[in-house]
């Protein structure tokens, strides 16, 4: 079990130093002088050739992405070219929000998308089964900022139940902070609950199929325990596989999300970045969120052996 | 004597009730490319603007209403389909024959194997948006350079679908014929491999156009995809978003229309899986 905890922690080495060359070589892969990008428009030549002696941009590559590498790993994602503030403290300050959207999106998905899906493949074929397949691929099909803007106009500007945009501290009251919380959370968890339900139908549909169930329900296992702990539990590893893999998709969500809600956290600081040409901010959090995404599957492949005890580790 | 022959449905008619996701899938897509190819004859100007005619509500005018400068709507949602489809359509076409070809050598070449699955593992881990955000802000906003940091996140999929292929085929008996008859490396990944790669390909491709679709329109909403002065459903919304309260239509017809064409390529993409192959399971 240590050994393979160990392993796993060490291929997480080779993907982030793949990132890491990606991010790095996006400044030097663009056509021109990374110094001039930098110093933006309208910079003197003085200007240009003082940041890159700065930023070191005249010593040899390799060296550039060891000073690089070794800085971002110790956490050092370099200073926005706009406010002159470390990228770290600033993701710092944006994390809370970001962090509360993804963390009650992943609620209300998983639990929606569970219970559709153990339900389609127990009444499988009926109504409710297909009713829930469409929901599937109309949810995949249709993108966070459209659902987004249909529930603002119905529930917030219509109805009046919930408020248009923007995000409240949780130190303001739970309440308050979670009022501002529902309607982003179901745009971005539409397509996730799109994707957990399918395969949870399937996982499922599988388990169902399995002699260790009819005999549960030969000896008198009651309906719900029936599905719940002999079903489910053994359907749970392809559903936590796809909770994992489908991170990617949470997260280039949560970076539109942010801007439909006028939502303070990391994907507004990206976008806030681009029309400003931030790179730093930029490259930065694509380390973090690439970290985040590979950290999440790591747990998960390590959580298998919890799961399913069949599985070994070797 | 006679025989009583029960009426056969046609073949055309079996296919729509077998397949009726195909059928709805691909129609809808014909229609909005009609649309997109001959939108100069169905629509009017999509960039003049009227100033007197703004924020007019959907009318016989102008059928699905004005935007706040007075730009038809209509037009401009027949007109955005244009980006969508190209961008759909290249992102599919470029991601499938470079994930191929880089997928075909992973797979029959040990050697090759390990770096390039490490590669693809780390283009997997960075968020395809973000991606995208970064090329676009490097590079300057341009159709083409939408299309390729659209593809780039991509490509792993394929590669990844079209080594498993490979590896579950390499060592199969028509593939040993053929390698000890003497055929060059070349023509046996072409003739004897890729074959066997064309089915979930297919599939794969549709899945792909439909992501392609939906990140180009999020790239065109955040303002850092196809140039603004090009319309496209994605930048339509950011553009309207000030008006959702007055003028939801201004949001709602190119939102609703962007979903049609994404479900249209997804049904499309279910029901050619269940009629190639029902044994692959949909890609992330």
């Amino acid at each position: 079990m240590l050994s393979y905890v160990l392993r796993r922690l060490l291929g997480v080495i080779p993907v982030m130093l793949v990132v890491g060359i990606f991010v790095f070589s996006l400044l030097h892969l663009a056509p021109g002088d990374p110094a001039a990008i930098i110093a933006g428009d309208n910079a003197t030549p003085d200007n240009i050739a003082r940041i890159r002696t700065n930023l070191g941009l005249d010593r040899p590559l390799l060296e550039q992405f060891a000073s690089w590498s070794w800085a971002t790993v110790r956490g050092d994602l370099g200073v926005s070219m706009y406010s002159g503030i470390p990228v770290t403290t600033l993701v710092q300050q944006r994390m809370g929000p970001t962090f509360s959207l993804a963390i009650t999106t992943l609620i209300v998905a998983v639990s929606i998308a569970v219970t559709l899906g153990v339900l389609a493949a127990w009444k499988a074929g009926s109504l409710l089964d297909r009713a829930v397949m469409g929901l599937a691929v109309t949810g995949f099909s249709v993108p966070v900022f459209v659902v987004g803007y249909i529930m603002v106009y119905y529930v917030s500007l219509q109805w009046r139940w919930l408020p248009v945009q923007g995000y409240k501290p949780i130190a303001d009251g739970v309440g308050l902070w979670l009022s501002h919380l529902v309607l982003p959370s179901f745009a971005l968890g539409l397509a996730y609950v799109a994707l957990i339900a399918r395969i949870t139908r399937a996982s499922m549909l599988e388990v169902l199929a399995e002699d260790y169930i009819r005999t549960a329900s030969a000896k008198g296992v009651s309906t719900m325990p029936m599905l719940l702990r002999h079903a489910l539990r053994n359907a749970a590893v392809p559903i936590v596989t796809v909770i994992g893999i489908g991170v990617a998709l949470l997260i280039s969500g949560v970076v539109i999300t942010e801007s439909v809600f006028n939502i303070p956290g990391i994907g507004r600081l990206v976008v806030d970045a681009i029309s400003r040409r931030d790179y730093p901010i930029i490259q930065g959090s694509m380390i973090i969120f690439a970290a985040v995404y590979v950290l999440i599957n790591l747990a998960i492949d390590i959580s298998y052996g919890f799961l399913d005890p069949r599985i070994r580790y070797n | 004597m006679e025989l009583i022959t029960p009426a056969r449905p046609s073949a055309t008619a079996d296919f729509i009730r077998r397949h009726p996701t195909i059928v709805i899938g691909a129609l809808l897509l014909i229609l909005i490319t009609l649309a997109a190819v001959f939108a100069p004859w169905i629509a009017r100007d999509p960039i003049t603007f009227e100033p007197i005619n703004r924020l007019k509500s959907p009318s016989a005018a102008f059928w699905l209403g004005t935007d706040a400068l007075g730009r038809d709507v209509f037009a401009r949602m027949v007109y955005g389909a244009r980006i969508s489809l190209i961008v759909g359509l290249a992102v599919a076409l470029i991601a499938i024959v470079s994930g191929s070809v880089i997928g075909l050598l992973a797979g029959y070449f040990n050697a090759f194997d390990a770096i390039v699955m490490r590669l693809m593992d780390g283009i997997m881990a960075i968020p395809s948006i973000l991606l995208a955000i970064a090329l676009v802000a490097l590079l300057g906003s341009s159709v083409s350079v939408v299309i390729i940091a659209i593809s780039i996140p991509e490509v792993p999929r394929v590669t990844r679908l079209v080594r498993a292929v490979v590896l579950s085929v390499r060592d199969l008996p028509f593939v040993e014929a053929a390698r000890s008859n003497g055929t060059r490396i070349g023509k046996l990944l072409r003739r004897h491999i890729l074959p066997s790669t064309v089915a979930p390909l297919i599939v794969q491709a549709t899945y792909i156009c439909a992501s392609a679709i939906l990140t180009e329109a999020g790239l065109s909403f955040l303002g850092a995809g196809t140039p603004p002065e090009i319309p496209t459903w994605g930048n339509m919304i950011a553009g309207n978003r000030l008006y959702l309260q007055i003028a939801p239509w201004t949001i709602f017809a190119p939102g609703i229309c962007l979903a049609l064409v994404v479900l249209a390529v997804n049904l499309l993409g279910d029901g050619l899986r269940d009629r190639l192959d029902p044994r692959i399971s949909r890609g992330i």
